[in-house]
C-alpha cells in the first residue's frame, strides 16, 4: 500500500509538477511582462520629464490589465494576401520557444522547472535562438514590404549576433567547466569570485550580443519605427501582436537571466564567500522595509483616498516582504537550534530576491540604453557585429584559455585568478581594436572608390 | 513609402526606387495637403487673407505672417512703427527657435533617440506659452497686422523672454550632450545625405541647408528687414554640407536667436505699435517682392496689386518646398533608413510644400 502511495507520489512529482510550474509560469509571465513594460514606461518618462501612465489605478499600476484586456478583445485582423496558416503559426512560434526557454532556468537553487538538465545553458541559448523562426515566418506570410524587411534584417542580425554571443558563452564555460545552471553557480560559489569579474571582455561582448538578439535600441533595426513602420510586425494586430510583444520581453528575461547565471553569479549574494560580510544578507529585508518606508512617507501626498490606502497596502506588502526575507536570517540569532531547518528557506528566498534583483539591474540597463542612444543603421551594425565583435569573442576565447591554463600551472585560485586573466583581457580588446581600425581604413578606401558611381541609376 | 508613414513629417510620399536597401532613385509625390492658399487670396482683401498664411508653416506661423505683412505695407509704402517692429522681431526668433525645436526632436526621433524629442517639447512649450499669452493662440497665431502690431506687448512679456532664454542656454548643452559628440549619431549623419555649395545654389536651396553647405546667406543679413539690422549676431556655416553640418548649423542658429532676443528685449523703443493705415487697403496699383529668413529658409512674397481691396495674385515662395527639389540629389546612393534622416534634416513642412 505505501509503496504503490509513494510511487503515485513519484509519478506526481515527475510528471505533474513540471507541467504544474509551466502552467504557472505561462500564467504569471504575461503579468510580469505587463509589469515590466509600465516599469519600462514609468522610467523612460521620469528620464524624459514626464510621468508616464498616471490614469488608469494610482500611478497607473493598472495600465497593464487595461492594455492587456485592450489587445485581448481588438479585432483581429489578417491581411486578404497573407498565408494564413503561417500567419497564425509565426507569433505562436515566437512565444513558444521564448516561454520553454524560461524552462530550462534556474531562478534560485529552488526554483527550476527542467531540474538538473546536463545541458541546461546550451538547451536555454539552442530554444531562445528559434523564436527567430517566429519572427522570419511571420515577415514572409504577412506579405508586405516593410515585413518581410524587417524578418531579413532580424535573421541576419540574429545570425550575426548570435555567434559572439555564444562566443562570450563559451569563454564563461571554460571557468565553469559545466553546462549544468546550478553546477555553474556552485562553481562560482567554489571559485569565490564572479565569472563577469574574471571574464570582463566576455561578459561585456555578451551584453551587447544579448542586446542585438532581443532586438532592443539601439539595435532594434527589425522593428525600427521611423523607417519600417514596426518590421516584422507590423500587419499583425491585437492578440497575435501581443504574443510577440511577450516574446521580445520574455527574451529579455532570459538573455539576462543567462548572463546573471554565468557571469554575475546567479543567485549568490555579493562575496558569497566571505563570512565577515555576512551582514549584507540584512540588505534585501532593510531594502524592502526602506521601499515601505517610501511609501509611507509619499501618503499623505495622494489626491485621493484610494491612492492614500493603496499606498499603505504597497508599505505592508514590502514590510511582509522584509519579514520573510528576514526571517531565516535572524531566527538562528534567537535560536541556534533552527539554523539547519532554516537552510533551505534561506536559500531559496535570499537567491531568488538576488536573481531577481541582478535581472532587473541587467533589464534596467537595456532600457536605459534604449532612451539614451540613436539607433544603428543596418550596415554599422553589421560592422559592429562582424567586424568587431566576433574577433573580439574569439580572440578572448583564445587568450582566456592561455589564462587559464597559466593560471592552473601557477595554481591561482579565485580573486588571484584575475592576475592571469586580466592581461588576457587587455590583449583580447587591443587585438580586436587593432583589427578594427585596419578594417576602418579598408572601409573609407572601398567608400571613396564606391563614391564615383553614385549617380548612375 | 508614405503618404501614411511614421517618418514623412505629415503626407509626403517618396517614391524609391531599391536595389538591395540602396536607394537608385526616388521620386517625391506632394499635393496631398494643397488648399489653393494663392488663389483663396485673389478673393480674399488683404487683412482678411493675413490669417490664412499662418496655415502654410503652422509650426513657425508668426515666420509666415512677418513675411505677409512686411510685403503688403512694402506695397502700401508704410512702415511699421520702431516699437512693433523689435516686438515683431522678437517673437519671431523666438519661433524659430521653436521650430528648430520641433525639427531637431523628430529628427533624433528618425534616427532613434527617442528622449530628445521630449526635452524639445518642454522648451517649445515655453516659447508656445509666451506666444499664447502675447496673442491668444499658440500655433496659427496671427501674431502680426498689416502696419504693426494689433496687441501691446503684455506686462511681463520681457520678463517672460528673459527667463526662457536664461533657461535656454542650459538646455541646448543638454541636447548637444545627448547627440553631438555621439558614436552612433555622427555615424548616422556624417556623410549622409552630402549637397554641395554649387548644387544647393542650383537648386535654390535656402535657409539652414543652404548655409550647412558652406555658403554664407542670410537675408537677416544681406537685406535687413523688421529690426534685424539693430543687432549683432553670427551666421553659423557648415563645411561638406552633409546631415551632420545641418544638424550643427541649426543647433548655432538657436543659439543666436536666443542672442539676439536677449538684445531686443533690452531696449524696446517706446511708441506707438500700430503706423497709420486705414481701415480698408486699397494699395497702389503694382507689384512686390519680399522675402524674409524663415526658419526653414527664404520665404518670399510676391503681390500684385491691380488698385482694388483684394489682391490681384499672391505668389508665395515657400522655402520647404524649394529646398525638397535637392531630396533626389542628397538620397541617392543611401541606404533606406538613410531616406528618414535626410527627410528630417531637410525640415519639411508639408502644409508649406502644397500650400
Amino acid at each position: 500500500m505505501q509503496a504503490a502511495a509513494q510511487a503515485t507520489l513519484d509519478f506526481l512529482k515527475l510528471y505533474w509538477a513540471p507541467l504544474l510550474c509551466g502552467v504557472v509560469i505561462v500564467a504569471v509571465l504575461p503579468l510580469i511582462v505587463g509589469y515590466i513594460v509600465l516599469v519600462e514606461r514609468k522610467l523612460m518618462a521620469d528620464m524624459q520629464a514626464r510621468l508616464g501612465p498616471m490614469r488608469v489605478g494610482p500611478h497607473g499600476l493598472l495600465q497593464p490589465i487595461a492594455d492587456a484586456v485592450k489587445l485581448l478583445i481588438k479585432e483581429d485582423i489578417i491581411p486578404d494576401d497573407a498565408d494564413k496558416l503561417v500567419f497564425w503559426l509565426a507569433p505562436v512560434f515566437s512565444v513558444g520557444a521564448a516561454l520553454l526557454a524560461i524552462a530550462g532556468l534556474a531562478f534560485g537553487p529552488a526554483f527550476q522547472i527542467a531540474q538538473d538538465l546536463n545541458i541546461g545553458l546550451l538547451f536555454v541559448v539552442g530554444i531562445s535562438a528559434l523564436g527567430i523562426f517566429g519572427i522570419v515566418l511571420g515577415g514572409w506570410a504577412s506579405n508586405s514590404h516593410y515585413s518581410l524587411m524587417g524578418a531579413l534584417r532580424s535573421s541576419a542580425q540574429l545570425v550575426s549576433y548570435e555567434t559572439a554571443a555564444g562566443m562570450a558563452l563559451v569563454c564563461g564555460l571554460l571557468f565553469a567547466g559545466t553546462l549544468n545552471i546550478k553546477s555553474i553557480v556552485a562553481a562560482q560559489v567554489t571559485q569565490g569570485v564572479w565569472f563577469g569579474f574574471l571574464a570582463p571582455v566576455a561578459f561585456f561582448t555578451y551584453l551587447v550580443a544579448s542586446i542585438a538578439e532581443t532586438n532592443r535600441a539601439p539595435f532594434d533595426l527589425p522593428e525600427a519605427e521611423s523607417e519600417l513602420v514596426a518590421g516584422y510586425m507590423t500587419e499583425f494586430s491585437g492578440f497575435r501582436w501581443s504574443l510577440y510583444f511577450l516574446a521580445e520581453y520574455v527574451n529579455m528575461i532570459v538573455v539576462a537571466s543567462v548572463a546573471t547565471t554565468l557571469f554575475l553569479g546567479g543567485w549568490l549574494r555579493p562575496f558569497a564567500n566571505v563570512r565577515w560580510l555576512n551582514f549584507l544578507d540584512l540588505l534585501p529585508p532593510l531594502l524592502m522595509i526602506g521601499v515601505a518606508g517610501y511609501c509611507v512617507l509619499r501618503m499623505p501626498k495622494q489626491p485621493t483616498r484610494v491612492q492614500q490606502m493603496f499606498m499603505l497596502a504597497v508599505a505592508g506588502l514590502c514590510l511582509v516582504v522584509a519579514l520573510v526575507l528576514a526571517a531565516p536570517v535572524l531566527l538562528p540569532f534567537v535560536k541556534p537550534s533552527l539554523k539547519e531547518a532554516v537552510a533551505p528557506f534561506y536559500a531559496g528566498i535570499h537567491g531568488g530576491f538576488w536573481f531577481i534583483f541582478k535581472v532587473s539591474a541587467y533589464i534596467y540597463f537595456f532600457m536605459w540604453l534604449r532612451f539614451t542612444i540613436p539607433r544603428y543603421r543596418f550596415d554599422q551594425l553589421m560592422r559592429l557585429g562582424w567586424h568587431f565583435l566576433i574577433p573580439l569573442s574569439i580572440i578572448n576565447v583564445l587568450v582566456v584559455g592561455v589564462a587559464l591554463i597559466v593560471g592552473s600551472y601557477f595554481n591561482l585560485q579565485g580573486w588571484a585568478l584575475l592576475l592571469a586573466t586580466t592581461p588576457a583581457a587587455i590583449v583580447a580588446l587591443v587585438a580586436a581594436l587593432v583589427i578594427l581600425s585596419l578594417d576602418q581604413k579598408n572601409q573609407a578606401q572601398q567608400e571613396s572608390a564606391r563614391a564615383t558611381d553614385f549617380y548612375a541609376g | 513609402m508614405g503618404p501614411q508613414h511614421p517618418s514623412t513629417h505629415g503626407v509626403l510620399r517618396v517614391v524609391l526606387k531599391l536595389d538591395g536597401e540602396r536607394v537608385i532613385g526616388s521620386e517625391c509625390v506632394i499635393g496631398y495637403l494643397h488648399r489653393g492658399v494663392e488663389k483663396i487670396a485673389e478673393n480674399r482683401t488683404y487683412q482678411q487673407f493675413a490669417p490664412y498664411v499662418d496655415r502654410m508653416d503652422y509650426v513657425a506661423a508668426v515666420s509666415n505672417g512677418l513675411g505677409y505683412c512686411e510685403a503688403i505695407e512694402k506695397l502700401l509704402i508704410v512702415e511699421a512703427p520702431p516699437r512693433a517692429r523689435v516686438i515683431r522681431t522678437i517673437l519671431t526668433e523666438l519661433q524659430r527657435i521653436a521650430s528648430h525645436l520641433l525639427w531637431l526632436g523628430t529628427h533624433a526621433l528618425d534616427i532613434g533617440a527617442l528622449t530628445p524629442l521630449f526635452y524639445c517639447f518642454r522648451e517649445r512649450e515655453e516659447i508656445l506659452k509666451i506666444l499664447e499669452k502675447y496673442c491668444g493662440a499658440r500655433l496659427t497665431t496671427h501674431a502680426f497686422r498689416i502696419g504693426g502690431l494689433q496687441y501691446e506687448a503684455h506686462d511681463t512679456f520681457e520678463k517672460d523672454v528673459e527667463r526662457f532664454c536664461k533657461d535656454f542656454e542650459s538646455r541646448i548643452v543638454e541636447y548637444e550632450t545627448l547627440l553631438t559628440n555621439n558614436r552612433i549619431w555622427i555615424g548616422r549623419t556624417k556623410g549622409v545625405g552630402i549637397l554641395t555649395a554649387e548644387d544647393a545654389i542650383a537648386f535654390g536651396v535656402t535657409g539652414p541647408v543652404l548655409r550647412a553647405s558652406g555658403v554664407k546667406w542670410d537675408i537677416r543679413k544681406a537685406m535687413p528687414y523688421a529690426a534685424y539690422d539693430q543687432y549683432k549676431f553670427e551666421i553659423p556655416v557648415g563645411t561638406t554640407g552633409d546631415t551632420y553640418d545641418r544638424y550643427l548649423v541649426r543647433m548655432e542658429e538657436m543659439r543666436q536667436s536666443r542672442l539676439i532676443c536677449l538684445q531686443a528685449i533690452e531696449n524696446i523703443p517706446p511708441g506707438p505699435i500700430m503706423a497709420k493705415v486705414g481701415k480698408v487697403l486699397k494699395p497702389p496699383p503694382g507689384e512686390v517682392y519680399h522675402a524674409i529668413e524663415a526658419p526653414k529658409g527664404e520665404l518670399g512674397y510676391y503681390v500684385v496689386s491691380d488698385g482694388t481691396v483684394q489682391p490681384y495674385r499672391v505668389r508665395i515662395r515657400p522655402p520647404s518646398f524649394i529646398n525638397l527639389q535637392a531630396f533626389d540629389r542628397m538620397v541617392r546612393g543611401h541606404l533606406v533608413a538613410d531616406v528618414v534622416a535626410i527627410i528630417g534634416t531637410i525640415d519639411i513642412v508639408l502644409g508649406e510644400v502644397d500650400r
